[in-house]
Order: structure tokens, then sequence, then C-alpha cells
């Protein structure tokens, strides 16, 4: 049993707003579902499978299914942070393959940059490691950094290395009209920005921004029936990672694991993917990612990034081309989404043509959600270009 | 510079499970559980083991002292944290071997390394616990 060919990514659709202090988080799912059934000629009435992170308005996914007048005959509104969407990726094409659904949607919206902060998370109550983390200044900029500083330490990574996936990022983002940062930066610049959690700078980080997005899966008779050029879902893999008691080896991430599972449902290797989106809540989570995901040794994620590896559309590894969170957008503070749009564009040949990866057949999308240094839920989606 | 002088200690929430862990730190006690069955010192206190999952913990006084296995200045925090300057998180590698969240303080940031031996201190809450933070041990 697996879902290889069995599920197809008929929309796409990224919400254009960056900073939305006029709608409700309700109506920014409700318009990126629209957006996403749009592009794939599809309606809401033909809306039978939805997906959800834990973070939507209401019980898990039932006062969305009202409010947007869903017939759902299967929900998923598992969390595991921001790549949860990835997951929901693999799990709508399995309740597909399944025949569970014939046409999921999955939907994120959120507006972190016009709305107060809230606690890490505890948007549904306090975890059992509350008192044990927050009381102590916990926060996501320094947990990341903790595995930062780490991998510096054991395997000589630099600073000036970590700057160079923003650098990539930011040239990318020059060519997307919509991206909060535009401006092309250089090592430098990045290295030169303000310290936000050792070793860590501003332009290490990635941008706060409203905003949301959302695709929809269709099994493949609905696939052929409909005219939008549809992506094969090739094979999805998925990991928690946590402190293990506090055991964990915070250089490492759970994409050991869900690339594993990815790359051997795919039925394809490292070499085959021509395009990469890697959530890059910060530079070091997309070191980390290539790392663990093989495209390189434990490592050697710094002397691997070196040299336009990174850069569309000739770099040996293209990412981000949209700009990725570390410059076009972060919507809901969740990072899952926007790599799994990008990539579709990529593999539609529909990226911005100064990005757009020639001939791009195969890509993978990937993303750490919640926290490196303490717990997180990976989750990688591997695609191909093949209509049906 | 030194850090640490001005942090807050927020009062962390006592459950059933986690009360004999924050009494014992209102004596300067600092416990780590350790598994009867595998023998696996864990971090944080909690009902089972998260290594083989049996529930036979045993709380054993920990020695207070371990090694810095990575840390950051964070130049603004969250929440209580929000006000109060940089600071130092840290992950401590427990003398037990469990490593644990927590803050250096009474220290040069720029001359901490990973690595480097420290020592606990408790920082009372007025709440009947107190914070288990470290200093470079001496």
């Amino acid at each position: 049993m697996t879902i290889r060919r069995k599920a197809f990514i008929a929309g796409a659709y990224e919400h254009p707003g960056r900073e939305l202090p006029d709608r409700s988080i309700a109506q920014i799912h409700a318009e990126v579902a629209l957006g996403a059934l749009s592009d794939a000629g599809l309606t809401l009435a033909d809306v039978d499978g939805y997906f959800t992170g834990g973070d939507a308005p209401g019980l898990g996914g039932l006062a969305m299914a009202d409010y947007l007048g869903l017939s759902v005959r299967y929900m998923d509104s598992s969390d595991m942070g921001g790549s949860v969407y990835l997951s929901h990726v693999g799990h709508a094409a399995a309740a597909i393959a399944t025949g569970k659904c014939s046409v999921a949607l999955i939907t994120l919206g959120g507006r972190p940059r016009t709305t107060a902060l809230r606690a890490p998370g505890q948007l549904m109550g306090a975890p059992p490691e509350a008192a044990f983390e927050p009381v102590f200044g916990m926060n996501v900029s320094a947990v990341y950094a903790l595995a930062a500083a780490r991998h510096i330490h054991e395997y000589g990574t630099t600073s000036e290395q970590l700057a160079e996936i923003k650098v990539a990022a930011s040239f990318h983002a020059q060519h997307n009209e919509r991206a909060l940062l535009r401006k092309v930066v250089t090592v430098e610049d990045v290295v030169n920005s303000p310290m936000v959690s050792s070793p860590l700078h501003r332009l290490d980080c990635c941008v706060v921004t409203d905003g949301g997005g959302a695709l929809v899966l269709v099994n493949e008779d609905i696939a052929k029936s409909l005219d939008r050029h549809c992506i094969a879902v090739l094979g999805h893999g998925e990991a928690i990672e946590h402190t293990k008691g506090g055991w964990q080896d915070v250089t490492v991430t759970g994409g050991v694991r869900s690339g594993r599972d990815a790359f051997e449902e795919a039925g394809v290797s490292r070499s085959d993917i021509d395009y990469v989106g890697l959530y890059d809540s910060f530079t070091i989570t997309v070191l980390l990612a290539l790392e663990d995901l093989g495209f390189c040794d434990k490592g050697e994620g710094g002397k691997f990034v070196l040299g336009g590896t990174l850069q569309a559309p000739f770099g040996k590894l293209p990412f981000n081309t949209d700009g990725g969170s570390l410059c076009n957008n972060h919507p809901a503070n969740r990072g899952g989404m926007t790599k799994m749009i990008e990539a579709v564009r990529q593999l539609r040949g529909e990226a911005h043509a100064a990005v757009q990866v020639p001939d791009c057949e195969i890509a993978l999308a990937h993303g750490t959600g919640g926290w490196l240094s303490t717990r997180m839920g990976n989750a990688t989606v591997i695609l191909s270009r093949e209509d049906v | 510079m030194t850090t640490g002088a001005g942090l807050p200690a927020p009062i962390p929430e006592v459950q059933p499970e986690t009360a004999a862990f924050w009494e014992a730190t209102s004596r300067g006690v600092l416990l780590v559980q350790r598994c009867t069955a595998c023998s696996t010192s864990v971090w944080y206190p909690r009902f089972l083991c998260s290594n083989c999952h049996s529930g036979e913990l045993e709380q054993v006084e920990a020695s207070g002292r371990g090694t810095v296995y990575s840390f950051t200045l964070t130049a603004r925090g969250i929440l209580e944290y929000k006000d109060c300057g940089p600071y130092v998180l840290a992950l401590v590698e427990l003398e037990e071997g469990p490593k644990m969240l927590t803050n250096i303080v009474e220290c040069d940031p720029e001359m901490l390394a990973i690595g480097q031996p420290v020592q606990v201190v408790f920082h009372d809450t007025g709440a009947g616990s107190a914070l288990p933070r470290f200093r470079p041990a001496v």
C-alpha cells in the first residue's frame, strides 16, 4: 500500500496580504480556500476532506467546516507546528488513496503581525514543559540559537556560512513583488545585523507576516477531468523529535527519518531532486534540513551552501525561490504551506521567470515545525510534475 | 558585562507530579528522576520514563554540577523577560546525564564556553519554589 501517484495537487493559493488587521482568521481561511479551489477549477461544494492546523479557530476543524459550509467525510486537524501542512499533504494523499475522500482541502490562516504575542506552544493551554522552559525565558529564536551554537561547536560551522542561506533567499525575493523583504543582502549585511540570540542575527531570522495559503488534492479520476496541470505526490514521511527526557542531540532533526521515508516511498534519490522548499524559520533550520535529508553529510552543511548552491536557477540545489520565510512571508508563524505552494509553482513552470528552475521535474518540500533543541514536527513531501 | 542579576523569577505552575520537585527547590535541592527499570535519568520530572515507559521513577538528589552543552545570549526576551535586558539561555548537561533548559547567571557571557563546568544556584520565586539556574563553577 502506498500513496505513490494516488493523489494530485490541483490547486494552490497564497494569500496576497502581509498585514490583515481587518479580517478575522476564519475569513483568511475562507479566502485561501476559495483561492486554491478556484485555481483547481473546483468549488467548496466539491470538498469532502478538510485539513487544518490545531491553531484554527474553534475545536479542531469543526468551526471552520461550519463557517465554510463544507460537507466533510474526512477531517484532520492534527498539529505539529508550522510543518503540519506538509504532514497534511501526506495524510490527504493517504485518505485519497484509500478512498476516504476525493477532494481534500488544506487551509492555513493567521494574523501574528497584527495581533498580540502569545507564549510559544500555548495556544490551547499550558503543556507539561511549561514550568520548565518559559520560566527561564525560553523563546523561539533562543532555542534555535542553541542548536546553531552547538552545531558551530561540533562542526566548525560559521556565521558566514549560515548567512549564505539568507543571501540566496534574498536573491530570489527581489523578483517577488509581494515579498516583505525584497532587498538583496550580502553575507556582511547578515553578520553585521543586530544579534537576536547569539549566534543568530536578525537577518538569520524569518519575517513575521499575516497571510495564509491552501492546497487542494484530488483523486486520479478528478485530476484527469480537470484542465489544470496537476502535480503528483510521490511520497511523504514525517517524524516527531523531542528532548528524549533530556538526552537530545540538538544538531539532529526529525528530517533524518521523515526524509528517509519520503525518499523510500517516492522511489527517487537525492540526485533526482531539481528543487527544494525548505522551511526556513531561521538559517540554521535550513542547514540542518540539508544535512538530515541527506543532501550532504552531517556537519558539512556550512560548506555545502557556499558558492551559490541554493540559488536559482543554476545552483546545484535551488531552494525557496519565492524568497521563503526568510524574505517573503511566514503566515501564522507557520512556513510549511508556502514551501509546498512554491514547489507546485516550480513543477508547473509557473515560478517567476528569473528563478524558474529549467526542466523542473521532481521537487521536495520539507518542514521543521515547533522548536529545535526541544520538540519539533518534521514532514517531507516529494512531488513530480507528471500530470495525468 | 555580567548577566543574570536582574532576571525575573516567574512562578512555575506546579502539578501533582512535579510538587516534590518544586518543594525541594525551595530547600536548595535539585531532584532528578531516575528510572529504576532502565537506570535512565529523566528531565523534566514526569509520570513515566521517557526511555522505557516504566512508571517506576525514583527521586535522586542531583549533585548540582554540570557542563554547558549549548548557550545563547538573547538580546530581548518575551513575556516576563521582555524588559529584563540580555540574558543567557542554556542547555546544561547535568552530571547525572540529562540536559535541562536553564539560565547561566553571575557570568560574563563573552567568557562563557560550551563544555564549561557550572554549579546550580536557586532563585526564589516567592511562592514556595525556586528556579534552578547555574553559574560558572569555581
